[in-house]
């Protein structure tokens, strides 16, 4: 009986989700916003040594000591400068929270069923195994990523895996 | 709709646990001579408390056994039942099955239903007064087991006292004597108890009609079960009081549990018994309240057990349960309100004290109030040492039993605090170390008196503050470590020792792992396994441990351990533009060398010579791939380190300062990260990494290997 408020498992969630987008390069992308804790402004971040060099290292956010990723790093997309406009999303990723740097985000964006197409076999930065679909809105066409999937992945890092 | 009951399943099964270990405590305490009413009643209410829990949540075979434990504690506290210690072993062997049947539903551990069965059935036994049947030991002390008891009978038809006569007859050796008032009394002469006469008897005759003394001794014991003897006919030897109370109806058997019910106890009609003392009860009941008939029949001792039961639920309450995240959430708070408060200072430190003085006291009075509020907030987290400690006074005890050996347990500073986290985390060590004391440290009685001490050992656990440290000590005075022993084994497993070491460095030898100097192999301890792991889980706590131990005196086990794991003294150091933060406890001191102290090995790596001892050099910035200001020893600082008996000197730009520091995880949103133990907030709100000592001063040879640290 309990569906999951973001419904992303189950698709046909009638109502529609709400996704926030934001963009890395010339590309838009969508997550569900309901991942999003806050949305902050890029501060000097603490090196972790020998860590991949999208982890940028951590922040201290009001006594949590968080990551912070850098998407444009991790994907290859666009330049990362970092200024006062480069945005850091918060996620809240299953008890986990995480900074997403990207490189601006513009609206929240409610797309119906119906508005989300799967995404085609093809090759897209991100591994069709973290893509929702496909979003259209008028002209524009966001990437629905499934946030959650992605940052808990092995191919983050940012989680240990259990030895197993 | 159903609601989520497992929220109060664990609040269940953590009260229970308590009830359980507290219960547990007060047996091992209470004095079976003279058992104390407060402690029967602390007991009884631990039982029934959990009886009342189980039932609720529907655990019927918890239920079920509290229940029969609860019956025979109420006898006991009642005062119908003397205390035994045979009754304390069969609580205790209770208390263990109710431990393993809460497991039992909380994990899914297996619980032994038969274990279940006999506890039941003896506690069933003993309630029932035959448990002195069950153990032949606890038989009623006459010369070779024969025991002469008296019989008193009420009134009873011919037929069936011959009965009776015959029926006791195969018991012993039977004789009747008339008493007065056409009563009959039976002279017993028997091996049996006292219970196997009033099992056969109470086919006939109402148990509390019946009264049964030894006629050789055991006098007192009749006089506190007798206590509420309601028989219509008083023997000769009751004394007044007895006789006195509640003496209104002469054929119905009042016993203990009427008494708590009370209910239905005034019958209409007077009995034709004392006239006199009927009236005194008509009186007492007019005067009494009629919605609380159990006054009357209740005596005063036990109307002042009632009230001291009463005065207990404002203990109860004077604690609350809270869940360990909120605590945790808490402290962040708090952490974050300091380092803002830090922050305020600092801007307010370049005001002109005279333009703004008003801000500047208020900003010091903040100062002073965020110092308090953390003070406190860390205390939440603290508990005494006596949630440890208490749990040792049992295993002590049977560990004695088993081993025969005669073990008295002190424990000194039990309110002594300490972080709930380490807490929970030193009790397998000091348990280790206390079955270690009785199985290898405390000598059997025998060997003690032809030492010249006494025959019961001495086992004490302690536990101090010692500035920021607190000092736990698992003493025994006992056979002591043996110097000669250790060295030869040591020398046996191929360690090179020689015999002029310390005896400080010797008594060491036996944390080294698979190190055992047990002459057998018991099912306790000896396999050699556990001290290298007690040594190593304390070391993992930030404490150390030390023995002393002087022959045939005694050993002394001493840990020492940090207050607490969430704060501690930090060395600030600087690389390039990084800071990191060195725990304070492993730096020994720190240098700047000498161009011809650093010297090269091999090209793989350096070594710089303090005073005569050639320690590894650890470049920090190559370990770490920082753009350091310096790469030359000579030019920045080094910091000698000391972990485990391990040396290195860590090499550094700067060192900028020292300060205590609040130890924040890294792993609850990132992984772990080699080298690294954990992050912490600065004063500008910065995050400053903390160095891993123990692990950086482990992985030295293995500097090279870059596996090691990416």
């Amino acid at each position: 009986m309990s569906k999951t408020i973001s419904g992303f498992g189950e698709k046909a969630d009638s109502t529609g989700n709400e996704f926030l987008a934001f963009t890395l390069g010339k590309e838009e992308y969508g997550i569900d916003i309901l991942k999003v804790q806050e949305i902050r402004g890029y501060e000097a971040v603490t090196r972790i040594a020998n860590s991949p060099d999208f982890i940028k290292g951590v922040v201290n956010l009001r006594g949590i000591i968080v990551p912070i990723v850098d998407m444009r790093i991790k994907f290859q997309l666009g330049e990362p400068t970092y200024d006062q406009f480069t945005v850091v999303i918060i996620l809240n990723i299953s008890g986990r929270v995480v900074g997403m740097v990207v490189d601006s985000v513009s609206d929240v964006i409610t797309l119906s069923p119906e508005q989300i197409k799967p995404a085609p076999e093809m090759g897209t930065t991100f591994d069709s195994d973290y893509l929702i679909g496909l979003g259209t809105l008028d002209e524009r066409m966001l990437i629905l990523v499934d946030i959650d999937k992605l940052m808990s992945s092995a191919d983050m890092g940012l989680i240990e895996k259990l030895a197993a | 709709m159903t609601i989520d009951m497992s929220q109060f399943f664990q609040v269940f099964f953590d009260e229970a646990e308590e009830g359980l270990a507290e219960m547990e405590k007060l047996l091992l305490a209470v004095n079976v001579s003279d058992p104390d009413d407060e402690d029967l009643n602390a007991i009884f209410r631990a039982a029934h408390s959990i009886k009342g829990g189980s039932a609720t949540f529907g655990l019927t075979d918890i239920t079920e056994i509290t229940h029969v434990l609860e019956s025979l504690l109420d006898r006991i506290r009642q005062g119908q039942m003397a205390l035994t210690s045979q009754h304390v072993d069969a609580f205790l062997a209770a208390k263990d099955i109710l431990k393993s049947m809460l497991d039992g539903h909380r994990h899914g551990a297996t619980v032994d239903l038969e274990a279940v069965a006999d506890v039941r059935m003896l506690l069933q036994s003993l309630s029932e007064g035959a448990g002195k049947k069950a153990a032949a030991s606890q038989t009623p002390a006459g010369s070779g087991g024969m025991s002469r008891y008296r019989i008193e009978l009420p009134q009873l038809a011919e037929r069936e006292l011959e009965a009776l006569q015959q029926e006791l007859g195969l018991l012993g050796t039977i004789e009747k004597t008339e008493a007065e008032e056409g009563r009959c009394v039976f002279i017993l002469d028997t091996t049996k108890g006292a219970d196997s006469i009033h099992e056969i008897c109470s086919f006939l005759v109402n148990a509390d009609d019946l009264k049964i003394s030894q006629a050789v001794a055991a006098r007192s014991k009749e006089e506190e079960q007798g206590y509420g003897f309601f028989a219509p006919f008083v023997p000769q030897d009751a004394t007044d009081e007895e006789r006195g109370y509640g003496f209104f109806a002469p054929f119905v058997p009042v016993n203990a549990t009427d008494k708590e019910r009370g209910y239905g106890f005034f019958e209409p009609f007077v009995p034709q018994g004392d006239v006199e003392q009927a009236k005194q009860a008509a009186e007492t009941a007019a005067h009494g309240d009629h919605d609380e008939p159990p006054a009357l029949a209740v005596s005063e001792h036990a109307g002042e057990k009632k009230a001291k039961g009463e005065k207990q639920p404002v203990h109860e309450s004077s604690s609350i349960r809270v869940g360990i995240e909120k605590v945790d959430q808490l402290i962040n708070l708090v952490g974050e309100l300091v380092i803002t408060q830090a922050m305020i200072e600092q801007r307010t430190g370049t005001l002109d004290p005279m333009l703004h003085e008003h801000l500047l006291n208020s900003v010091s009075q903040l100062t002073r109030n965020t110092r308090d509020l953390q003070e406190s907030v860390m205390s939440i987290r603290m508990m005494p040492m006596d949630y440890v400690f208490s749990r040792f006074p049992r295993m002590v005890r049977d560990l004695a039993a088993k081993l025969n050996k005669r073990v008295e347990f002190v424990t000194h500073g039990a309110a002594t605090e300490l972080d709930k986290g380490l807490i929970e985390r030193i009790v397998d060590p000091l348990t280790h170390l206390v079955r270690n004391s009785i199985d290898h440290g405390i000598e059997i009685p025998e060997t003690r008196l032809a030492a010249g001490k006494t025959d019961y050992g001495t086992l004490s656990l302690s536990a101090e503050h010692q500035g920021g440290n607190i000092i736990i000590e698992v003493t025994d005075d006992g056979g002591g470590l043996n110097r000669e022993r250790i060295l030869a084994k040591a020398k046996q497993q191929g360690m090179g020792v020689s015999d002029n070491l310390s005896d400080s460095d010797v008594w060491q030898l036996i944390f080294e792992p698979g190190f055992s100097t047990a002459e057998q192999v018991t099912d306790v301890s000896g396999r050699g396994v556990g001290m290298d792991v007690v040594k190593r889980n304390i070391l993992a706590m930030g404490g150390a441990v030390d023995i002393r131990s002087s022959k045939g005196f005694g050993t002394t086990i001493s840990i020492s351990l940090p207050l607490t794991l969430a704060i501690l003294d930090g060395m600030s150091i600087r690389i390039g533009h990084e800071i990191y933060i060195l725990p304070l406890g492993y730096v020994v001191e720190s240098l700047q060398p000498a161009t011809q102290d650093v010297k090269e090995i091999s090209g793989q790596g350096k070594v710089i010579k303090v005073r005569g001892e050639y320690l590894p050099l650890l470049p920090l910035y190559q370990i770490f791939n920082i753009e350091s200001t310096f790469t030359d020893p000579s030019q920045g600082l080094v910091v000698i380190l000391e972990s485990d008996g391990k040396k290195a000197a860590l090499f550094v730009d700067d060192l900028i300062g020292q300060q205590q520091i609040v130890v924040k995880n890294l792993e609850s949103n990132y992984r772990k990260v080699a080298g690294i133990s954990g992050a912490t907030i600065l004063g500008d709100g910065g995050v400053a990494l903390i160095i891993d000592v123990a692990a950086l001063l482990r992985s030295t040879r293995q500097l090279s290997d870059e596996s090691v640290f990416s």
